[in-house]
C-alpha cells in the first residue's frame, strides 16, 4: 500500500476497523479448524459435552487408532491415491498439448476449436444423458468412469493456454522452426521445460479435484471395494451421523443412552478421519499456495 | 465459485469485451492448405482434447432428445418413440414444480446476496493493510477451507450443529439462546447452506479481486493523498472502480448460474425432515433420473434447468452491455 506521510484521525480509525475486521475473519475461519484438530485427540466425553471447546482435553490417540485399524478407510485411501495419480496424469496429457496448440496464433481454425470447447461451459447435456454415455461406453463400476468424464476442464485449458501465450516467446518458436525443429520436439524439448509453474498449477488443480470428488463414485460405482476415500467418509461422516441426528430426537430413556454410547465411538473416529483425509492437502498447501494463487491469477489476466 | 472459474476461463479466452480490443490479423500470403500442413502436429496435440469434449460433452447433448421421447433402454436413444412435450407438461403440472423452482431460486439468490459481496469487502480490506506476516497469515488461513472436500464440509456442518453434541449449539446454550435444530428444521436449511459456503469460499474468492487491485496505479493514490482524500474515500473512488469490471463479469456469470447451485453439498445435507426447503431442481433430477430411473422425465427437467440458465445469462449479459462497457461477448 501507499505509505502516507501523515495519517489523519479518520484514517487511523478506518485502519483500526480494517484490522479488527480481518482479526474477526481470521478467528471465524480458524476456529472450526482448531476445534477439529483438538477434538481428534480429546476424549469423546469431553468433546460431546462441550467441555473441550478449544484446546484438547484428556488427550487420547484412540480415535486415530480406530481410523488406522479400519480396513475400509485404508482401502478408500489407496483407491483415492490411485485414482488421483492416474487421473491427474491423464488430465495433464490431454490439457497441456491442447492448450499449447490453442496458444499458437498460427494454428488455422483456432477460434473455432476454442468455441467448440467454450460452448460446453454454457450448455451441457445434463446428468442423465451424461450417465447414459458413460454407461454405453461400458465404464460403469470401473476406474474409467471416475477419470475419463473429467479428463479435461475448460477452465484449466484456458489457464494453461494463457500461460503459454504470455510466457513462450514467439521468436523461440520461429527460431526452432528455422532450425528444422518439429512442433513435437519444440513442445517436449523447449516449451515443457519452460513451463514448470503451469505444470505444477495444473497438477494441483486437477489433483485436488480428484482427491475431493465423491459424486462420480456415488453414481458410477456399485462395488464398495472400489470406493474412493470420499465415499467412505460419506458413510462415516454423513450417512451415519444424519441417521443418528434425525432418529435420535424421537428416542428417549434407554434407547437414547444406547444411542449416546454409540455416538461416542462414532465421534472418536469422526474427527480423526477428517484430519487424516484432509491432511495430505492441508500439509502441502502452505508450500503450494503460491502456485494455486498463481493459477487463479493467470486465469484472471485477460489473454 | 463456479462463477469465478468461469470468469477466469472466459477472460483468459479473450471473449470478454472491454473497450477496444486489438485484432490480431496477421494472415500471410501462403495458402490455407500449406498453413494447416505446416502445423499438422498441433492438430494431433488437440485431438485427444477435442475427442474428449465430443464424447463426454457433445455426446450427452445428443442424448438430450430423450427428453422428448419415451426412452426405452433396450431400444436405445434413436429408436425410442417420440412423445413431444409430455414430460415437460408432467413436470410443469406436478404439485412440486413451484416448490422446486422456489427452493432453487431462493437458495441461489440468498447465496448471491450474502456470498457475493463478502469476498469483495475482504479483498478491499486485504488491500488496505501492509504486506507482512499478519496479512500473510490471514490470507493463508482464509484460503485454506477452499480445499476441504464437500463431504468433509457436510460432516463438519453436522458435527458442529448436532443438537446433542454440536459445539455451536453448546455456545448458544451458554449464551442462553434456545437453539433450533439446524439440521432438520426446514426453516434453517438455507441459512446453514449459505453460511457454510461463506466460511468455505470467501477467502479464496478474494484472489480474483486482489489480482485486479494489484493493477491499480500507485500514482493515483499519491495524487489523491495530496488532494487530502481519506483512506476510505480512496477506497471508494480508486480501488472500487478498479475492480468494477471484475465485479460486473462475475455478477453476470452468477446470474446466469442462478439455477445451478452447489448440488453436491445439498445432496449430502438433505434429509427427510428438511426436504421441503432443501429439494432443488438438481437434486430432483438426480433422484428422478438415477435413483428412480425415470431417464426421459429427468432429462426433461434437467433441460428445463439448462435452458433457463442460458436465457438468464443472455439476458443479464444484454443488460450489462447496455448499461456498462463490461460484458461477456
Amino acid at each position: 500500500m501507499v505509505t502516507s506521510i501523515k495519517e489523519s484521525k479518520g484514517d487511523k480509525l478506518f485502519l483500526v476497523s480494517v484490522y479488527l475486521y480481518l482479526i474477526v475473519a481470521l478467528i471465524v475461519v480458524l476456529y472450526p479448524l482448531i476445534y477439529i484438530l483438538s477434538a481428534s485427540i480429546s476424549s469423546p466425553q469431553q468433546v460431546n459435552t462441550g467441555e473441550m471447546w478449544l484446546f484438547p482435553k484428556e488427550i487420547t490417540w484412540a480415535g486415530y487408532q480406530l481410523v488406522f485399524a479400519n480396513p475400509k478407510i485404508w482401502n478408500g485411501y489407496l483407491n483415492t491415491i490411485i485414482y488421483t495419480g492416474i487421473g491427474t496424469l491423464l488430465n495433464l496429457t490431454v490439457t497441456l498439448p491442447a492448450a499449447y496448440a490453442l496458444s499458437r496464433s498460427d494454428l488455422v481454425g483456432r477460434q473455432a476449436f476454442l468455441g467448440f470447447i467454450l460452448f460446453t461451459m454454457f450448455f451441457s447435456g445434463g446428468l442423465v444423458p451424461t450417465y447414459l454415455v458413460v454407461r454405453d461406453l461400458g465404464l460403469i463400476n470401473s476406474m474409467g468412469a471416475l477419470i475419463l468424464p473429467v479428463a479435461a476442464s475448460v477452465w484449466n485449458i484456458i489457464v494453461a493456454r494463457t500461460f503459454f501465450q504470455t510466457t513462450i516467446p514467439k521468436e523461440l518458436q520461429e527460431a526452432a522452426y528455422m532450425d528444422g525443429c518439429t512442433n513435437l520436439k519444440l513442445f517436449i524439448r523447449i516449451v515443457l521445460p519452460l513451463s514448470a509453474p503451469i505444470i505444477a498449477v495444473m497438477a494441483l488443480f486437477y489433483g485436488v479435484s480428484h482427491w475431493n470428488s465423491y459424486f462420480p463414485a456415488l453414481i458410477y460405482l456399485n462395488d464398495e471395494a472400489k470406493y474412493p476415500l470420499q465415499m467412505v467418509l460419506r458413510q462415516i461422516l454423513v450417512l451415519q451421523e444424519m441417521t443418528a441426528e434425525t432418529t435420535g430426537a424421537a428416542l428417549s430413556g434407554d434407547a437414547a443412552r444406547a444411542m449416546n454410547s454409540k455416538a461416542e465411538t462414532a465421534s472418536l473416529i469422526k474427527y480423526g478421519v477428517i484430519v487424516v483425509s484432509t491432511l495430505p492437502i492441508v500439509a502441502l498447501y502452505p508450500f503450494l499456495q503460491r502456485y494455486f494463487v498463481q493459477g487463479v491469477m493467470i486465469g484472471s489476466v485477460k489473454g | 465459485m463456479k462463477g469465478k472459474r468461469l470468469l477466469a476461463a472466459i477472460s483468459g479466452s479473450g471473449l470478454i469485451r472491454r473497450g477496444n480490443k486489438p485484432s490480431n490479423k496477421e494472415k500471410n500470403q501462403t495458402s490455407l492448405g500449406k498453413r494447416i500442413w505446416v502445423n499438422w502436429e498441433l492438430y494431433l496435440f488437440l485431438a485427444p482434447c477435442l475427442l474428449y469434449f465430443l464424447i463426454f460433452h457433445y455426446g450427452p447433448m445428443y442424448g438430450i432428445q430423450i427428453a422428448f421421447k419415451n426412452f426405452i433402454p433396450s431400444k436405445g436413444i434413436m429408436d425410442s418413440p417420440w412423445v413431444g412435450f409430455a414430460h415437460f407438461e408432467r413436470f410443469f403440472n406436478s404439485y412440486y414444480f413451484w416448490d422446486l423452482l422456489w427452493n432453487t431460486f431462493s437458495l441461489s439468490f440468498y447465496e448471491l446476496i450474502i456470498g457475493f459481496p463478502l469476498p469483495i469487502i475482504l479483498a478491499l480490506a486485504f488491500n488496505e493493510i501492509r504486506n507482512g506476516p499478519f496479512k500473510k497469515t490471514v490470507q493463508t488461513v482464509t484460503y485454506a477451507p477452499h480445499f476441504i472436500s464437500v463431504v468433509v464440509m457436510a460432516g463438519m456442518i453436522i458435527a458442529f450443529l448436532s443438537p446433542s453434541t454440536g459445539i455451536l449449539i453448546k455456545f448458544m446454550e451458554w449464551f442462553g439462546i434456545d437453539a433450533p435444530n439446524f439440521l432438520s428444521d426446514p426453516a434453517w436449511f438455507k441459512t446453514v447452506y449459505v453460511l457454510s459456503g461463506v466460511w468455505q469460499s470467501t477467502g479464496w474468492g478474494t484472489i480474483i479481486y486482489l489480482a485486479a487491485l494489484s493493477g491499480v496505479d500507485p500514482q493515483q493514490h499519491e495524487a489523491a493523498i495530496v488532494d487530502g482524500a481519506s483512506r476510505f474515500k480512496r477506497l471508494l473512488h480508486i480501488n472500487l472502480p478498479a475492480i468494477l469490471p471484475t465485479i460486473t463479469i462475475l455478477l453476470i456469470l452468477n446470474m446466469g448460474n442462478i439455477l445451478t447451485i452447489g448440488f453436491e453439498k445439498i445432496l449430502l445435507l438433505q434429509n427427510s425432515l428438511n426436504m421441503e426447503s432443501s429439494d432443488v431442481i438438481s437434486t430432483y433430477v438426480y433422484r428422478a433420473g438415477l435413483v428412480d430411473a425415470q431417464y426421459s422425465f429427468s432429462t426433461a427437467v434437467g433441460l428445463f434447468n439448462s435452458v433457463i440458465n442460458v436465457i438468464l445469462l443472455v439476458t443479464v449479459n444484454r443488460i450489462a452491455r447496455r448499461t456498462s462497457e463490461n460484458s461477456l461477448w
